[in-house]
């Protein structure tokens, strides 16, 4: 490994789990990666679910993050394969279909449309009935009308992810500074390197920002430099099992409001989430256990007996448009790796593969190209 | 982008005295990413639109209050997931500290499925605010004796529902809506219940002064197309209504006169 000065080639801000991938990926293209995070994996990548599903999360307009996501689910099987085997650690994964549910008539009306709506963009879900989605999970209430088997898509545990990421990329040769990157250090219009809070800089060849939803916080990154990524929070309970609860990631729609339960291996049932606008607030509230815990018992009588482990809020590092800013910024020496909302943990693959190709050779793959940083500029302008 | 009629006459909405180009108020609930309620915000033209308290953070940069103001587009405060007088008066209180303005959309609500106004914790807060100083625009049942009483006690404006919130099923006793026109001395709002264009013309061809919405075009496959949609069909209600209609006939007419005028 080329560790010859203590300037690295990359300096990478942010160890979630798109820090983490990316550097874990580019080490092992050869060069010098130093990774600056005061509590790495304690961002967004903590509390999220991981449900692995380009399909179930569709909505309208966001057709183009379908394929970024399509391409990402894709790469998982190969992408976890080779991180178990470098790092020794198990990530969970599982891919064994998700199902979506609708709880009332209202509901089915609305996955029905959803149905219609992926099927014009030839990606079809099979449409169950009642019986048929409760013949798969027996668990689920009597009263469900239908729903629908995204098969393709899974599910992974982000914490073991984080977890077997951070093992990679340190026998990568990846370096964990375990330090806050306070400003932007800009000389003659580049990006140079990264101020600490005590005021050490840290100079790189190139300075990636993957900060999740605090990636517009640093001092110094000049105006228009990185599109605006605002905080949305997201409460999520952890329950456990002894006994097998649920056979496969589920998703609800009841009374139009959506909730989302997934069972891992181990016994965990993860319920989430709430979304809610509320700047960088962490704190876990009465309202949004009562309305998941509500929601899943409607779903899934049953899950009111098991085991209450943990609750959590995190920060979904929300974009104008829902999707990811991936690429050069207009700062040179600065990239950016940031906005990844709902979806970060399906896009880990598809984006450290990206930017390992941006980052080291210079070019930028087809799948990255509608989501270039520069597609925001027009609004940061009005 | 003040409307004027084929006359030449400027034809603002006022309520409480402060003066709006455009006729329709818009909420933001339901929207797929904050660039699409942005586009969608402006093709709609509205200059008032209406964000939950109790789901914002003021102070967050980024959130929807930062696309209103970026906008211009005043905002006005609302007391949404409130089921108490007591509730809502506190989150109009916090809302008018947080945000200066005395303006509050208020909702007391009885129940989740229906999302109907509870009309006695209604009356009641909205008396409180008054007295408090606001200006408060309630959002009530299409019931023109609630709507009178909402006037009595001092409201800016009443805002009757078409049909429940988020149903889109349009208008559904226009009768008692025409009945809350023709009484009320304050504005009448139509809020609720727009699904699609043709609810929002015949709530302003009703005679209300102005119609306020959210989910039918943020939950449009299209927000932006549907945003236009709607603020063409306030404008063109409301011309209509001024225009005044022809009397509806059992039998046809023609409308080219077979003799007199337009004969060679
Ligand atoms: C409730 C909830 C459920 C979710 N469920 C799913 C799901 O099912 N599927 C899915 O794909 N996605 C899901 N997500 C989204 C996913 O968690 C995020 O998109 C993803 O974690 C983003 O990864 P990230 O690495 O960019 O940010 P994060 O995971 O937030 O990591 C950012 C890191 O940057 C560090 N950092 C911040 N500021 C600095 C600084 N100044 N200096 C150094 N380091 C800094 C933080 O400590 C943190 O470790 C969910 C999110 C939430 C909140």
């Amino acid at each position: 490994m080329p560790t010859s000065t203590n300037a690295p080639d990359l300096l990478i801000i942010g160890a979630g789990v798109i820090g983490l991938a990316t550097a874990w990926r580019v080490a092992r293209r050869g060069l010098a990666v130093t990774v600056l995070d005061p509590a790495p994996a304690g961002g967004a990548s903590r509390v999220a679910a991981g449900m692995l599903t380009p399909v179930s999360e569709l909505t309208y307009g966001e057709e183009p993050l379908l394929h970024l996501g399509i391409a990402s689910r894709d790469r998982y099987p190969a992408f976890v394969a080779e991180l178990e085997e470098v790092s020794g650690r198990r990530t969970g994964y599982r891919r064994d279909g998700i199902l979506e549910i609708a709880f009332d008539s209202d509901d089915l009306a609305f996955l029905e449309d959803l149905r219609r709506f992926r099927q014009s963009l030839g990606v079809p879900a099979e449409a169950l009935s009642g019986r048929e989605c409760r013949r798969l999970e027996p668990m689920l209430a009597p009263s469900v009308r239908g729903g629908l088997l995204a098969p393709e898509d899974g599910s992974i545990d982000p914490r073991r992810l984080t977890a077997a990421l951070l093992t990679a990329a340190e026998r990568t040769g990846v370096r964990m500074d375990r330090r806050r990157a306070a400003g932007l250090v800009v000389e003659r219009d580049i990006a140079v390197g990264v101020r600490l809070d005590d005021g050490t800089v840290l100079r790189a060849e190139k300075i990636l920002l993957a900060a999740g939803a605090h990636s517009g916080d640093l001092d110094g990154l000049p105006d228009g430099a990185v599109p605006q990524v605002r905080p949305v929070k997201g409460q999520v309970i952890r329950l456990r099992t002894a006994t097998p609860f649920l056979g496969r990631s589920t998703r609800g729609v009841v009374r139009g409001s959506s909730i989302y339960v997934v069972p891992r291996d181990d016994g965990e049932v993860v319920v989430g989430a709430t979304q809610e606008e509320m700047g960088f607030d962490t704190t876990v509230t009465a309202g949004g256990v009562w309305q998941l815990l509500r929601d899943a018992r409607e779903l899934l009588p049953g899950i009111t007996e098991l085991e209450f482990a943990e609750v959590s809020a995190g920060l979904r590092p929300g974009s104008p448009d829902n999707a990811p800013a991936l690429g050069p910024s207009p700062l040179p020496g600065l990239f950016l790796a940031v906005g990844h909302f709902r979806n970060g943990v399906l896009l880990t693959p598809v984006t450290a593969d990206a930017m390992t190709e941006i980052l080291v050779d210079g070019t930028v793959p087809e799948v990255a190209v509608p989501f270039a940083p520069d597609r925001f500029a027009e609004e940061a302008r009005a | 982008m003040a409307a004027t009629d084929p006359t030449g006459d400027t034809d603002p909405l006022v309520i409480a005295g402060e003066t709006f180009g455009s006729r329709l108020i818009m909420g933001t609930g339901g929207a797929p990413s904050m660039h699409v309620l942005e586009e969608a915000l402006v093709a709609s033209g509205t200059e008032l639109t209406t964000v939950a308290m109790r789901r914002v953070d003021p102070s967050a940069r980024g959130s929807v209050l930062d696309v209103l103001r970026r906008r211009g587009i005043r905002v006005l405060p609302n007391t949404a997931g409130c089921f108490t007088a007591g509730e809502a008066v506190l989150t109009a209180k916090l809302a008018r500290e947080a945000l200066g303005t005395d303006w509050i959309k208020l909702e007391v609500i009885a129940d989740e499925r229906t999302l109907l106004p509870d009309p006695v914790e209604l009356l009641d807060a909205a008396e409180q605010l008054v007295d408090a100083g606001f200006t408060v625009l309630p959002y009530t049942n299409d019931d023109p004796v609630l709507a009178r009483r909402l006037e009595q006690v001092g409201c800016a404006a009443v805002m009757p529902l078409g049909s429940p919130i988020g149903s889109g099923l349009g208008i559904r006793n226009p009768h008692n809506i025409e009945l809350i026109v023709e009484q009320a001395e304050v504005p009448v709002i139509l809020d609720a219940g727009v699904g699609t264009a043709s609810d929002a013309a015949l709530a302003m061809e009703l005679g209300c002064d102005a119609v306020l919405l959210a989910t039918a075009v943020t939950r449009a496959q299209s927000p932006v197309a549907m945003a236009t949609a709607m603020r063409h069909a306030v404008q063109a209600g409301r011309l209509a209504r001024r225009a005044g209609r022809i009397p509806k006939r059992r039998y046809a007419q023609a409308s080219s006169p077979w003799e007199g005028i337009g004969t060679s």
